[in-house]
């Protein structure tokens, strides 16, 4: 549980990270929270000779709504949205999911751009921002350019991000008055990554139809899916409980989950429908006004 | 002004001072001049063999002194070591490694962080063999012969077998009623939150060796070092070793690990001081695993409800060598208290150990030598048996419990069972639980298709190992020991052969002199775990502290006691048997103003003492246990189920425990608060598994699921108190009755759950999923 050595940069700007990132290609890492890469480093599955901590760069950390997005900096902590009014207030998907992730020490050190950037299957913050329609921003030696989340992970493990860019921010569409969400999460014990998880993220129409509607799934597949033909069955319908199981169902269809000491691949396609029905249902009531 | 608090009070604990200000002292808190760090190179096979070991790069680095392996230990005849179950163990393998996670060589480096590139960069190449994880097979006759080292050419260890064969079979055809069940155990470790670790240094000028390190028995380690490294000059007097602080033991610290031998052959090679402790990891996959326990279990009753026979036959794995901890005479341990606290006629009991291809094993993880493999085993039967006679759990115990004045009570597997009020204890725990109105409430629920179960254990235990004339460990008997020096200002001094690892005898020692001479708990200093200064114990594991060397606590006193009324009737002109105690003091009787307290007693020893008698004020006390104490408790478990994800939700854990009279009531309640969480564990959370080709699986908390303040529920705990009639303070242990007690408890709420749904068993844990596949397979969904 002893790292090998490496090289360690921790730059002030942007800028200079990047040119760290150019400079060292392959070899080297970008360090956020440092609670993915450095157990991985300990466990020397990964060795990367160099590391650029972006901790010490003024800006990548904030919560703030503008333009008709809200718009989280890269390096805010899980602990921060967990804590955040604007978070509460607005958006229960992301306060519900800031909620789930790890133990307190983690979630006071890991972050979101880290979380999305590691693109591992298990990581909350995948599935809860694909419900939640978000992009993210990279900024690399040409500047930034948007990415859509649902084209961020190509695989396991890895993003469209190429080695130079550095992820500086995650946008998603502003909250409204009748939108709703909620994240659900079935763990094996606390702290513990998902058995399954989903979230849930909507807007329901004046006549109570879903206008908008967002599924996320968590550890059933290589990477962070997102439920598309259950969201299908959903959109400009009523969330009656027939359409609600019917949704639930074609999730747990769209779920692709492998088995493991989390449980039996079936297991695990049966928690996507259990959790999926459950979340619409939170969520439906949050949307019309509920807690 | 300090008071002497004695028996049944919740003194605070002395140790704490220190361990809350992060002032305690653990072993890698220890730093020496000079020292050098081990690291461990392991093995990624299950079973293979070693055809090259490279050392040239690991070398190239600098700091890296040595690459140590199996052949350079084997010149010196330290290759294999032998376990306390006289079996043997390789230190560092010559040429075959049996177990994924095994000690294949040492790097010994100037740093530590050195020393882990140098165990990177060593090559090993191997050829993989047949492996073989799952014990039943190991057992049949054509698989692979694991151990070529012995003359016995098969993987059965040993064949252990105690009751009547015949009339427990009889007995079982004749029942009225029988139930019978697989029941398995599963593979769990200890998880202390300190690693193993040493620190070895060897004094070349002297020959002196002293060994720092996280025993729970460092006389008996002494001993044992002084046996197998005699060849090289190591001798009994010259060999020290200390135990400091230690962050946990619960029986994994017990055994002698490879790494400390390897520690202490690089500190006699380079005679620098030699450190070694284990990453998290390694201590989870290689270190002593505990249960792993493959149980068939049958037992007969009468048509009105009456226990008649019991019958249990066990697979034992043991991994690669059998290296339990178990006393000598008892391969499977206690296991034969398998009978419990019910009055059986005949009950037969047998156990086979095997080999396997898994790290080495199996302790008594805080559980008394097999004891809670016994105590689930039991009392999930007796409520298999209940359901299938359509009774009630606890009208079912009620009837068949060991009646009170039946103690001291003889079972059919041998055991005399010192005293016990099995009724007292579960009248006790279902009136505070509000039994019979819970199960209304279920049958409520139950119309309404929602799942909800009550669970009750009710164990006995069998704690305090042990008297000499059955119980040893490498010939050396089962007593413990005691030496109290009380200076001439009243002060003392009591040293014992135990070893706290967290259980407070700091305090509780302190208390049972204070109570026996009158001397406050403060004014009493408590050693421990240096072999150079403490009398000769076998140390503390299977709840053995208390019944034993508590005993000898006890005794010791009572002989100062002794010399202190001679000394006493010196100093009032009196006669000694005019002479009256009453606790700190001996006044004369009828005129209680002519006094002598403790104290000054203690200074007149030293300045003052009467002709004839020796100066001084100490004794030493070495306690045989005439017999074993029985602790004996029943909980009452209550679960909702999640019917859409299988999730069981403990809502409340009642456990009213029995250890006879009480030193410390706060200490007691902490021991069986954690005993509890220790039982929740394999109840609903740990297990290590393997795959086919012997990978481990759980080997890191990532995956073993220790479960966390989050997880355990709200302990209600309470205590009836039946003295032990043989122990001088009627004391029993209670270290372990938690652990031993609770998995059934939470077991038998999740069936009752569920057995009107057909349901009979599910094997711990039980996860989420499990729960979920059988209420599938019942047609049961959300
Ligand atoms: C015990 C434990 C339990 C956990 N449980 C959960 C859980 O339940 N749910 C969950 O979602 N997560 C969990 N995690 C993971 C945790 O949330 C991590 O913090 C997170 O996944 C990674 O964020 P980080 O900031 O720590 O990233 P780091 O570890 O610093 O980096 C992770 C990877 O992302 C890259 N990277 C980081 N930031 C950027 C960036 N801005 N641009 C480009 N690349 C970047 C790094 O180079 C590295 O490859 C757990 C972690 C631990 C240690």
């Amino acid at each position: 549980m002893i790292p090998g050595s490496f090289e360690y940069f921790s730059p002030q700007t942007l800028p200079e990270a990047v040119t760290l990132l150019q400079r060292y290609g392959e070899d080297a890492k970008v360090l956020a929270g440092g609670h993915s890469l450095i157990p991985l480093m300990k466990l020397r599955l990964a060795a990367p000779r160099y590391l650029v901590d972006l901790s010490r760069i003024d800006g990548l950390t904030y919560i703030r709504e503008s333009e008709g997005f809200l718009r989280v900096g890269a390096l805010t902590r899980h602990g921060d949205i967990e804590t955040s009014d604007v978070i509460r207030s607005g958006y229960p998907l992301l306060a519900d999911a800031a909620r789930v992730i790890a133990d307190p020490l983690v979630r006071n050190m890991g972050t979101v751009g880290g979380s999305l950037a590691h693109a591992d299957p298990a990581g909350d913050w995948g599935a809860a921002l694909l419900a939640a329609g978000a992009h993210v921003v990279a900024t690399g030696p040409r500047g930034g350019r948007t990415i859509p989340l649902d084209e961020f992970f190509v695989g396991t493990f890895t993003t469209a991000l190429q080695p130079d860019e550095i992820l500086t921010e995650i946008g998603i569409p502003q909250s409204q008055k009748n939108s709703g969400g909620a994240y659900l999460k079935l763990e094996r014990k606390v702290g513990d990554f998902a058995i399954a998880a989903v979230g849930v993220g909507l807007l329901l129409s004046s006549t109570g139809a879903c206008e908008q509607v967002g599924i996320g799934l968590c550890n059933v597949g290589p990477t962070s899916l997102r439920a598309g033909q259950a969201e299908q069955v959903l959109r400009g319908k009523k969330p009656d409980d027939a359409t609600i199981a019917r949704a639930a169902e074609t999730a747990a269809t769209e779920s692709d989950p492998a088995d493991d000491l989390r449980g039996p691949a079936d297991y695990k396609r049966d928690m996507v429908r259990v959790l999926t029905a459950r979340a619409l249902r939170l969520a439906v009531g949050r949307a019309k006004g509920g807690a | 002004m300090a008071v002497a608090h004695g028996m049944g009070h919740s003194v605070k604990r002395k140790e704490d001072a220190r361990f809350i200000r992060g002032k305690g002292n653990y072993i890698d808190d220890l730093k020496l001049p000079g020292m050098l760090y081990l690291d461990i190179v392991r093995s990624p096979y299950a079973h293979a063999k070693i055809t090259a070991i490279r050392a040239e790069k690991a070398l190239a680095i600098p700091g890296v002194l040595a690459v140590i392996t199996g052949r350079d230990l084997d010149k010196y005849g330290l290759a294999w070591m032998p376990t306390l179950m006289s079996d043997r163990q390789m230190v560092l393998p010559i040429d075959t490694v049996l177990y994924q996670a095994q000690e294949v060589a040492a790097v010994l480096a100037t740093q530590r962080y050195i020393a882990a590139d140098g165990a990177a960069a060593v090559e090993v190449d191997y050829e993989p063999l047949p492996v073989v994880v799952d014990p039943k097979k190991a057992l049949r006759p054509d698989a692979p012969v694991l151990r070529e080292d012995r003359e016995q050419k098969t993987n059965h260890i040993w064949h252990w077998e105690v009751g009547d064969r015949d009339a427990t079979a009889r007995a079982l055809e004749q029942a009225d009623v029988t139930v019978e069940e697989d029941l398995y155990i599963p593979r769990i470790h200890v998880a202390s939150i300190e690693t193993c670790g040493c620190v070895a240094q060897w004094d070349s000028v002297d020959g002196k060796l002293t060994l720092w390190m996280t025993t729970q028995a460092p006389h008996a380690i002494r001993t044992v070092v002084a046996l197998v490294a005699g060849h090289l000059g190591l001798a009994e007097h010259k060999i020290r070793v200390v135990s400091p602080d230690i962050g946990g033991g619960f029986g994994g610290k017990v055994p002698v690990y490879p790494g400390y031998v390897v520690a202490v052959a690089a500190s006699v090679l380079t005679g620098k001081p030699v450190k070694w402790i284990e990453d998290r990891m390694e201590n989870i996959q290689a270190d002593s695993f505990a249960r792993d326990y493959h149980i068939t279990a049958e037992l007969g009753a009468k048509r009105d409800g009456t226990l008649t026979a019991l019958r249990f036959k066990t697979i034992a794995d043991h991994g690669a060598f059998d290296a339990a901890a178990n006393p000598s005479k008892f391969p499977a341990g206690l296991f034969s208290i398998c009978t419990g606290s019910y009055d059986f006629q005949s009950a037969f009991v047998e156990v086979d150990g095997a080999y396997t291809n898994k790290p080495p094993g199996g302790i008594a993880y805080r559980c008394s030598f097999r004891v809670t493999e016994a105590s689930y085993a039991i009392e999930r039967m007796a409520d298999i048996m209940a359901h299938e006679l359509k009774m009630d759990p606890a009208e079912f115990r009620l009837k068949n419990f060991i009646r009170p004045e039946a103690f001291p009570y003889k079972s059919p597997l041998g055991w005399t069972y010192d005293s016990g009020n099995y009724q007292g204890a579960l009248k006790k725990a279902m009136e505070m639980i509000g039994y019979t109105a819970l199960r209304r409430e279920q049958a409520e629920k139950r119309t309404r298709g929602e799942l909800m179960g009550i669970g009750i254990s009710s164990f006995t235990e069998i704690v305090g190992a042990g008297p000499s004339h059955s119980f040893d460990i490498l010939g050396l008997k089962m007593f413990d020991s005691a030496e109290i020096r009380v200076h001439p200002t009243g002060k003392a001094v009591a040293r014992f052969g135990t070893k706290s690892q967290g259980q407070g005898h700091e305090t509780t020692y302190a208390q049972v002199i204070a109570h026996e001479l009158g001397i406050p708990e403060d004014d009493i200093a408590v050693e421990e775990g240096d072999t150079d200064t403490a009398p000769y114990g076998l140390g503390t594991y299977a709840s053995r502290s208390t019944p034993v060397a508590a005993a000898a606590g006890a005794v010791a006193a009572r002989k100062i006691r002794d010399k202190a009324r001679k000394i006493a009737a010196h100093l009032l002109e009196a006669s000694e048997s005019d002479l009256e105690w009453e606790r700190g003091k001996f006044f004369v009787k009828g005129s209680p103003q002519r006094a002598k307290t403790i104290q000054e007693i203690a200074f007149a020893a030293y300045t003052n003492h009467p002709q004839g008698l020796e100066a001084g004020l100490e004794a030493v006390a070495y306690y045989d246990p005439p017999n074993l104490t029985f602790p004996f408790g029943s909980y009452i478990c209550v679960v909702d189920i999640d019917k859409g994800t299988g999730e069981v939700k403990i809502r409340r854990f009642v456990a009213v425990d029995d250890c006879g009279n009480i030193i410390n009531p706060m200490i007691v309640e902490g021991q069986v608060h954690g005993g509890l969480t220790m039982g929740l564990a394999p109840a609903l959370y740990e297990e290590i598994t393997y795959d086919d080709d012997g990978n481990i699986r759980g080997g890191s908390f990532m995956d073993y699921l220790l479960p966390t303040s989050m997880e355990t529920p709200r302990w209600e705990t309470a205590n009836t108190v039946t003295p032990s009639p043989h122990h001088p303070l009627g004391a029993k242990g209670v270290g372990e009755s938690a652990t031993v007690g609770a998995p059934a408890a939470i077991a038998n709420a999740v069936i009752d759950a569920m057995w009107h749904l057909g349901v009979r068993h599910i094997d711990i844990p039980i996860t989420p999923w499990k729960v979920w596949k059988v209420l599938r397979q019942n047609g049961v969904t959300e």
